[in-house]
C-alpha cells in the first residue's frame, strides 16, 4: 500500500531524514516511533505531501507521490493530526462534509446523495451522529478529535495517517479511538499509519513499529522486537523496565524513575515483627516486591504489611476474601498494600529466625499445623475441601531479586518444606503415606530489592541454600512446637 | 429520513438571502431619498424604473427629481454599495485563509498600500498608455497586492503559526510606514495638494457614473474568483496543512484568494480613498448571524456590506448637515469598538481553554 525507497529530505536548510525505506501492507495497523527530534512527524509530513522528498521515492498504492496532485491524494490518503486550529464556529456537520472535497468534481462540485450517504455514515461511526448541527467550538478535545476523524474518514481513504491521535484526550478516548481504528484495519482493510509517543499504546495495538533514532531507521519489526529493553534505553537514552501485558500478550514498559529510597536501605528481621493471638504482623517501612499465595494481596506486586491471621476451624469460607479485607481495615492495615494469609494453627507456634549469607540476608517465619497433611502424590484420593492453611511460609529477603529468582525461591522454599514433613514422618490421613505439605499451604517471598542482586534462587545458589536451610529448619521447628501442643 | 433537515436548511439560507437583499433595497432607497431635498421613495421607484425600462412615464415628475436621483444619489449609492461589498468579501475571504477574525483589508495594511499606489498615481500623474483612467485602480490593486504579500512574508518570519496578533501587528507597521510614506508625498506636493488630501479622506461623494464604470470589471472579476474558492476558504479556515490534507491545493489556492483581496481592495481604495474597518465589522456580524460557511457567508457579506456602507454614508451626510463628514469617520466609530469586542472574546476564549 505504502512503498518508502531510500527517503531522505525534511526542511530546506538541514536534511532531517536520511535513506529511510520500508513497506506498509494493506490493512496494517503500523506506528511509528522515536524520541523527540528523530523525524517521526517529518516523515509524516512527507507521506502527506506537505514536506518535499529531496530524494528517494514514496509510492502510495502502486504511484508516485509526487506526480499526485493534492487532490489525487486526498482521495487515497486522510490524515489525522494532534489537534486542529477552530478559528470559527462550523457545525460539526460542515466540518465532517469538508472531508468530501476531494471527490468532489466540476466548477460547482454538487453535493450528490452519495457525499450526504458517506457524511451521515462516518458520523455514526465515529459516534458524532447526534453532535451534527452542534458547534464544533463548544465540543471537547475528545468530541472534536472524533470530528476530526469523520472528517478524515469522510475522504474514503485506503490510508488513514495519524499524528499522535492519542495526545490530549483522556484515557477512554484513547483506547476507543485505537479500539475503533484497530477494527477498521481488520474489517475493511483500511491502512492505518500512526505516530505514537505513548510506547504501551504502539505495542499493544500495532501490526508492526518503525522505530526511528536521529533521522534514521533503527528497527522495523514486530512490537515484541522492536519494544526490547536494550534497544528502548538506547534510544531513549532512560531506564525502563519491559513488563508483558497482564491480559493480551503485548509488551510493555515501564519507566524506572531515580529511586530515592536507596538511601535508607532497610534489613527487614525480627524488630518489624510483632505478634498477639489473632494475628501475626510484619510492617516493613519500605514497600517490598512480592511473589505471594495470599487471600488478600496475592500475585506480584508491592507491599508494606504482612499479616497472616489467626482463625477458628470452623471459619466460614464463603467470601472469605472480602471478610479478610474487612477484617484488615478494622485492624488498620490498608488492603491495597497487605498480603494477608489465614491459619487455623494457634499463632505462638509460629517459628522465625534470620539467616545471613554474603552481602545479602533473609528472614524466614512460619506458621505450621499438620492436621490435614497431603501426600501431594496421592491428592486425587482427596475430596475437595478448602480448610485454612497449616503451613505458612513467609520469606523476606534483603536483596534484590531478579523475576526468575522469585520463581525459584518458591520452587526452593517447597521442597525443603517437603523435606521437613517427610523427616518428621508427616502422615497423610487418608492414604496413610508421608504427606508433602498440607492442602491449603501459603508462600510469601518479599524482598526489599536493593542491596546486592540475586539473579538466581534454585537450591545450591548462595540464596538457595540460605532459603532451602531456613525453611527446612523453621518449618521442622513450628510443626515440632504445634505437635508438642497437640500432644502435650 | 435526512430529507426534511435538509430543506430545512436550504429554506433558512433561502431566508437569509432574502433578508440581507430586502435590506440592501431598503438601504439604497434610503439612501437615495435622504439629503438636501428628499425625493419621496415612490417617486425614485418610478424614475428607476423608467429608466431601466422604458416604457414608465416620467411626465408628471418634478425634472429636479429626475436629475438629484441620476446624476447624484443613485451613482453615489452605488458606488458606496459596490465599495461596501468589495471591502466586506475581501474581508471575508482574508479571515478565512488566515484563520483570523480581525483580519480585514484595513488591519492588514492592504487598504494603505492601495493608497501609496494611487497617491503615486496622482503625484507623478501617471498615466500608463492604453489604459488611461485604469491606471490609478490598477496601480492600486499592484500595490495592494505588494503589501499583503510584505505582510505575509514578515509575519511568517517572526513566527510561522502566523498568530492572529502577529499578523495584525505587522499589518500596523506597514500601515505606519505606508502612511509616513503618503504624507512624505504629500509634503513635496505643490499644486496636487487638496485633490490628494479629499482623495485620501474617504469619500463617495461627486464620484459620478466614472467611477462606477471604473470599479465594476475588478468588482466582478474580484467577487467571482472569490466565490469559485468558498470551499477551499472553508477548508483553509482550518489550517493550511488540513486544507492541504483535504486535497486543496493550498500554494495555488493561497494566490489566487490573495490575488482577488487585492483586487477588490485596490478597487475600492482606488475609487473612495481608504475607508477602515468595514471588511472587518460586517464578515464577523454575518458570520454570527448566519454561520461561518463560506459558500453562503461571501454573497451574504457583499449584500450586508454593501447595505452597511451605503447607511453609513448617509449617515456621514446628513447628520451635521450641511456639512459632509469623511465617511471613514462614521465606519471606524462603528468598527473599532467591535474590533475591541472581537479582540477581547477571543482572549477570554483563549484563556477559558
Amino acid at each position: 500500500m505504502l512503498n518508502v525507497q531510500h527517503v531522505s529530505g525534511g526542511y530546506a536548510t538541514e536534511p532531517i531524514l536520511h535513506d529511510i525505506s520500508f513497506e506498509v501492507k494493506k490493512g496494517e495497523l503500523f506506528g511509528i516511533l522515536g524520541p523527540n527530534g528523530s523525524g517521526k512527524t517529518t516523515l509524516l509530513k512527507m507521506i502527506s505531501g506537505i514536506l518535499p522528498i529531496q530524494s528517494g521515492k514514496i509510492e502510495i498504492a502502486g504511484k508516485d507521490l509526487q506526480s499526485l496532485s493534492a487532490k489525487q491524494l486526498a482521495q487515497t490518503v486522510a490524515v489525522l493530526s494532534q489537534h486542529t486550529a477552530d478559528s470559527f464556529s462550523y457545525t460539526v456537520k460542515e466540518t465532517v462534509s469538508l472531508g468530501r472535497y476531494a471527490h468532489q468534481k466540476g466548477w460547482f462540485q454538487t453535493w450528490s446523495a452519495y457525499d450526504e450517504e458517506i457524511v451521515q455514515k462516518v458520523m455514526v461511526q465515529t459516534g458524532v451522529s447526534l453532535l451534527q448541527n452542534k458547534n464544533i467550538q463548544e465540543l471537547s478535545g475528545g468530541e472534536k478529535q472524533r470530528v476530526f476523524l469523520a472528517q478524515a474518514l469522510a475522504q474514503e481513504p485506503e490510508i488513514l495517517l495519524l499524528d499522535e491521535p492519542t495526545n490530549h484526550l483522556d484515557l477512554s478516548y484513547q483506547k476507543e479511538l485505537l479500539d475503533l481504528l484497530k477494527q477498521w484495519t481488520i474489517e475493511k482493510q483500511l491502512t492505518v499509519i500512526s505516530i505514537f509517543h505513548d510506547l504501551n499504546l504502539a505495542g499493544l495495538y500495532c501490526d508492526r513499529l518503525l522505530l526511528l533514532e536521529d533521522g534514521k531507521i533503527n528497527s522495523n519489526d514486530t512490537p515484541n522486537e522492536v519494544l526490547r529493553e536494550d534497544r528502548i534505553k538506547a534510544v531513549y537514552q532512560t531506564e525502563i523496565k519491559k513488563h508483558p501485558h497482564p491480559t493480551v500478550p503485548a509488551p510493555q514498559m515501564v519507566l524506572l524513575p531515580e529511586k530515592p529510597w536507596e538511601l535508607d536501605q532497610v534489613e527487614i528481621n525480627e524488630d518489624f515483627l510483632h505478634v498477639t493471638n489473632e494475628f501475626i504482623e510484619l510492617k516493613s517501612p519500605i514497600r517490598l516486591r512480592t511473589m505471594s499465595s495470599g487471600v488478600v494481596g496475592s500475585g506480584t506486586g508491592w507491599h508494606h504489611s504482612f499479616v497472616n491471621r489467626h482463625v477458628p476451624k470452623d471459619y466460614n469460607f464463603r467470601d472469605h476474601h472480602g471478610e479478610m479485607v474487612s477484617f484488615l481495615k478494622s485492624k488498620g492495615f490498608e488492603p491495597s498494600e497487605t498480603v494477608g494469609m489465614m491459619t487455623a494453627v494457634v499463632l505462638e507456634d509460629f517459628s522465625c529466625q534470620m539467616f545471613y549469607g554474603d552481602g545479602f540476608s533473609i528472614f524466614a517465619v512460619i506458621t505450621a499445623g499438620v492436621g490435614n497433611a497431603v501426600d501431594a502424590s496421592k491428592s486425587e484420593e482427596h475430596s475437595f475441601k478448602m480448610t485454612p492453611g497449616t503451613i505458612n511460609t513467609w520469606i523476606f529477603i534483603n536483596g534484590e531479586l531478579s523475576e526468575e529468582a522469585f520463581i525459584q525461591a518458591i520452587m526452593t522454599a517447597t521442597e525443603a518444606k517437603v523435606k521437613a514433613t517427610h523427616d518428621l514422618q508427616v502422615l497423610d490421613s487418608v492414604t496413610q503415606t508421608i504427606a508433602t505439605g498440607t492442602s491449603t499451604d501459603s508462600i510469601l517471598i518479599a524482598a526489599t530489592q536493593s542491596g546486592k542482586f540475586l539473579q538466581y534462587a534454585g537450591t545450591i545458589t548462595p540464596l538457595g541454600k540460605l532459603i532451602s536451610k531456613a525453611v527446612y529448619q523453621c518449618t521442622k521447628d513450628a510443626i515440632e512446637k504445634s505437635r508438642k501442643r497437640v500432644t502435650g | 429520513m435526512p430529507r426534511p433537515s435538509i430543506r430545512k436548511f436550504l429554506n433558512n439560507k433561502y431566508a437569509s438571502f432574502f433578508t440581507a437583499g430586502m435590506f440592501l433595497i431598503l438601504s439604497m432607497l434610503l439612501g437615495i431619498s435622504i439629503g438636501s431635498v428628499s425625493v419621496p421613495i415612490p417617486k425614485i421607484i418610478q424614475i428607476i424604473g423608467s429608466k431601466l425600462f422604458g416604457f414608465i412615464s416620467l411626465k408628471d415628475i418634478d425634472p429636479m427629481y429626475i436629475s438629484i436621483v441620476m446624476d447624484i444619489r443613485l451613482p453615489r449609492v452605488l458606488l458606496s454599495g459596490l465599495v461596501g461589498a468589495a471591502l466586506a468579501i475581501a474581508g471575508a475571504a482574508f479571515q478565512g485563509l488566515l484563520r483570523n477574525p480581525l483580519a480585514d483589508p484595513y488591519t492588514l495594511g492592504v487598504s494603505s498600500g492601495a493608497s501609496v499606489g494611487a497617491v503615486l498615481t496622482i503625484f507623478f500623474q501617471l498615466s500608463i498608455p492604453f489604459i488611461g483612467s485604469f491606471t490609478l485602480p490598477l496601480l492600486s490593486i499592484l500595490f495592494s497586492f505588494l503589501s499583503i504579500v510584505a505582510v505575509l512574508v514578515f509575519a511568517r518570519k517572526i513566527e510561522r503559526s502566523l498568530r492572529v496578533e502577529t499578523i495584525i501587528l505587522t499589518g500596523i507597521i506597514f500601515s505606519s510606514f505606508l502612511g509616513a510614506l503618503i504624507s512624505l508625498m504629500i509634503a513635496l506636493t505643490g499644486d496636487e495638494l487638496r485633490q490628494i488630501i479629499g482623495w485620501l479622506l474617504g469619500s463617495v461623494s461627486m464620484r459620478g457614473w466614472e467611477y462606477i464604470k471604473l470599479m465594476l470589471p475588478f468588482f466582478m472579476i474580484g467577487t467571482v474568483v472569490m466565490m469559485a474558492n468558498a470551499k477551499e476558504l472553508n477548508a483553509m479556515s482550518f489550517g493550511e496543512e488540513r486544507a492541504q490534507h483535504l486535497g486543496v491545493n493550498v500554494q495555488s489556492r493561497k494566490l489566487i484568494i490573495l490575488t482577488a483581496g487585492s483586487i477588490l481592495t485596490g478597487a475600492a481604495v482606488a475609487v473612495s480613498g481608504t475607508i477602515g474597518f468595514v471588511g472587518l465589522v460586517i464578515p464577523h456580524l454575518t458570520r454570527l448571524l448566519w454561520g461561518p460557511d463560506h459558500k453562503f457567508l461571501l454573497p451574504l457579506s457583499i449584500l450586508t456590506g454593501g447595505s452597511f456602507l451605503i447607511l453609513a454614508d448617509l449617515i456621514s451626510r446628513t447628520i451635521i448637515s450641511p456639512t459632509e463628514l469623511p465617511i471613514g469617520v462614521i465606519t471606524a466609530l462603528i468598527g473599532a469598538p467591535v474590533f475591541a469586542v472581537i479582540l477581547l472574546q477571543r482572549k477570554r476564549k483563549e484563556r477559558s481553554g
